[in-house]
């Protein structure tokens, strides 16, 4: 899956500690008596090419140089393992944007990732030296309703590429919702992310305002096992059901096949900031915590089972009569019978800090990717909304959704198949 | 697919610069095959030359200059003596060099030398392409043409991707002489 770029493999053993010796010894060197040396440690030094060479395997770990395709048929980020870090970033386009002005923009943002990925610098990278570990760095871009609007092209917009119907527990904040381009970015190594982000808005600015920012992580890259289900801040075991990647019920679920062809290949994004309400959820106890979802706190097995991931029986009652899972349990009004149109759920926890009294300001980015929002999202979302117990700790306070398009071969950019 | 083509000019790069290294002069071959060189330019086609990331500074007029890696895979050095592109009427080799305290460029004695089966990075602060008068703007992602002439009469062409830049703004010398250098 991650193909690791290893500089050893490349480069001839003596050359690489010829470099890590001048480099590393660079401030000794410039000490020393031999001009000569001198000259040739800082030449290399300033030299952006060798950075690569200089941090080599021998100094990196294989993680830290892993590298996701950026080329294919779907673009990376979505059935990628998710990475510890993201950034999701939205912008508005600016007054006077157009088909041809968008189609710039995808082809800078796309010639961008398609190298910081790789673990190169982007073309005219002013830090080019933090563009060497990619940390299995991806970035996918995505369309809001906006774009359609702008580029002329509101005919080949699924209807569902629109602000999602209001629900009753929404508590909306313009400054999370909404956005006409979305840049996601996901790697194992926040500075990466950084650098990413930094680069891209560089290149995205003279087409577009920022409208917001939203940052997230899971646990540590490594510190459990890949696929492991991640927990939430609010102790949850959050992802247990999640359609598998490289299954055909993954493909159903995720890749959008609907009637306008050029999104083929493509998928869609809900991404909801969801406020996890601490300092009440500290009120509840154990029980009812594990009432609330249905699953046990300690290993995520349902209430009815043993395990995880064992099926949890909807239809067993207490010795009272009562069903075991309550009726209005998360897990029990977020069930989907058909595996095939599941939701992907790759979220990310956000903490924005705390406040003076100590609350926390954290929650969940909730990145829902689906074929059909329509089909697959929205009922569910409208079953929550109705009568979920979680609902009592967690408030939705920022909604956007986008059409991901397809990936792009080594000649093409994201978005082509929309805007060429 | 795209990293096996890297590994081979990687390693090719790796040989040159090792050997570019015994000699007591600093080339101005920079340590070679940038990693991302074969990612770039969809006009490496020639067969001697070729640059890799080629980019152009935008600019709403005026001067702007365009960088990239210019690599030679031949057995004899090519050298670079003249430029042009339709996004201006004037385009000129330059150097950035230091002169009376200050870094100023200025036009190439010479033009750009790329060394048999090595090559010449043209970046801020250092060679480069400079265009001048540019008449309409040249917007970021778009793509540009260049055509640079060749000692002894050919030609290469390739296209620049218009990126947003904050440097590049050296100080213009036009017609000086060597002094600088020398001073």
């Amino acid at each position: 899956m991650s193909e690791r770029h290893d500089e050893a493999e490349r480069l001839p053993r003596p050359r690489l500690s010829r470099r890590a010796l001048l480099s590393g010894g660079a401030m000794v060197a410039a000490a020393a008596t031999s001009g000569a040396v001198v000259a040739r440690a800082s030449a290399d030094t300033d030299d952006t090419r060798t950075a690569g060479r200089t941090t080599g395997s021998d100094v990196n770990s294989p993680q830290a140089t892993a590298v996701e395709p950026f080329y294919g048929a779907h673009q990376a980020g979505v059935a990628t393992p998710p990475q510890a870090h993201a950034a999701f970033v939205a912008f508005d386009l600016r007054a006077g944007s157009d088909r041809e002005s968008v189609a710039r923009l995808m082809r800078v943002l796309t010639d961008d990732a398609r190298r910081i990925t790789q673990g190169q610098p982007a073309l005219a990278d002013t830090e080019p030296h933090l563009a060497v570990l990619p940390a299995r760095l991806t970035v996918t871009f995505g369309f809001g309703p906006g774009l359609f609007a702008a580029t002329k092209t509101s005919d080949q917009r699924p209807e569902f590429i629109a602000p999602l119907p209001a629900f009753g527990i929404d508590r909306l904040k313009k400054r999370w919702t909404g956005g006409d381009l979305l840049v996601q970015i996901c790697a194992d190594d926040p500075l990466t992310v950084t650098h990413a982000l930094r680069v891209l808005v560089k290149d995205a600015r003279s087409f577009a305002k920022v409208r917001w920012t939203q940052r997230g992580f899971r646990r540590a890259a490594h510190s459990q096992q890949p696929h492991t289900t991640q927990r939430n801040v609010m102790g949850q075991l959050d992802g247990t059901v999640n359609p598998v990647a490289g299954t055909p019920d993954f493909d159903r679920a995720v890749w959008f096949a609907g009637a306008q062809e050029w999104l083929r290949g493509g998928t869609t994004l809900v991404l909801r900031r969801i406020r996890a309400e601490m300092e009440t959820w500290d009120a509840a106890d154990t029980v009812a915590k594990e009432f609330t979802i249905g699953r046990r706190l300690t290993d995520g097995a349902p209430l009815t089972g043993a395990r995880e991931h064992d099926e949890p029986d909807f239809a067993r009652l207490t010795p009272a009569g009562l069903p075991v899972i309550s009726e209005y349990a998360h897990i029990r009004r977020a069930h989907v019978a058909d595996p095939g149109t599941r939701i992907l759920r790759r979220v990310y926890n956000y903490d924005e800090g705390v406040s003076p009294d100590g609350t926390a300001d954290t929650g969940l980015l909730f990145a829902s990717y689906q074929a059909d929002i329509a089909r697959q999202f929205i009922p569910v979302q409208e079953r929550l909304a109705e009568a979920d117990l979680l609902n009592e700790w967690t408030t939705p306070i920022g909604s956007a959704v986008f059409a991901i398009p397809p990936g792009c071969d080594p000649n093409g950019w994201i978005g082509e198949t929309l805007l060429s | 697919m795209f990293f096996r083509v890297m590994l081979v000019v990687l390693s090719l790069g790796a040989v040159t610069a090792t050997a570019a290294c015994g000699s007591e002069e600093a080339p101005s071959v920079s340590a070679t095959a940038s990693p991302v060189a074969v990612a770039a330019s969809p006009s490496s086609t020639s067969a001697a030359l070729s640059i890799t990331d080629p980019w152009v500074k935008t600019a709403k007029k005026g001067m702007t200059a365009a960088f990239g890696t210019l690599v030679n895979n031949s057995d004899s050095d090519i050298t670079v003596i003249a430029g042009s592109t339709p996004a201006a009427p004037m385009v000129e080799l330059h150097e950035v060099v230091e002169s009376k305290g200050k870094m100023v460029m200025r036009p190439k004695e010479g033009g750009f030398v790329v060394p048999a089966h090595g090559s010449h990075v043209l970046q801020p602060g250092g060679d480069h392409i400079m265009v001048m008068d540019v008449p309409s703007e040249i917007k970021p992602g778009s793509e540009v043409p260049f055509t640079l002439e060749l000692q002894g009469g050919g030609t290469y062409t390739f296209t620049a991707l218009g990126k947003d830049f904050a440097g590049a703004k050296e100080n213009y010398q036009p017609g000086a002489d060597m002094g600088g250098m020398n001073e």
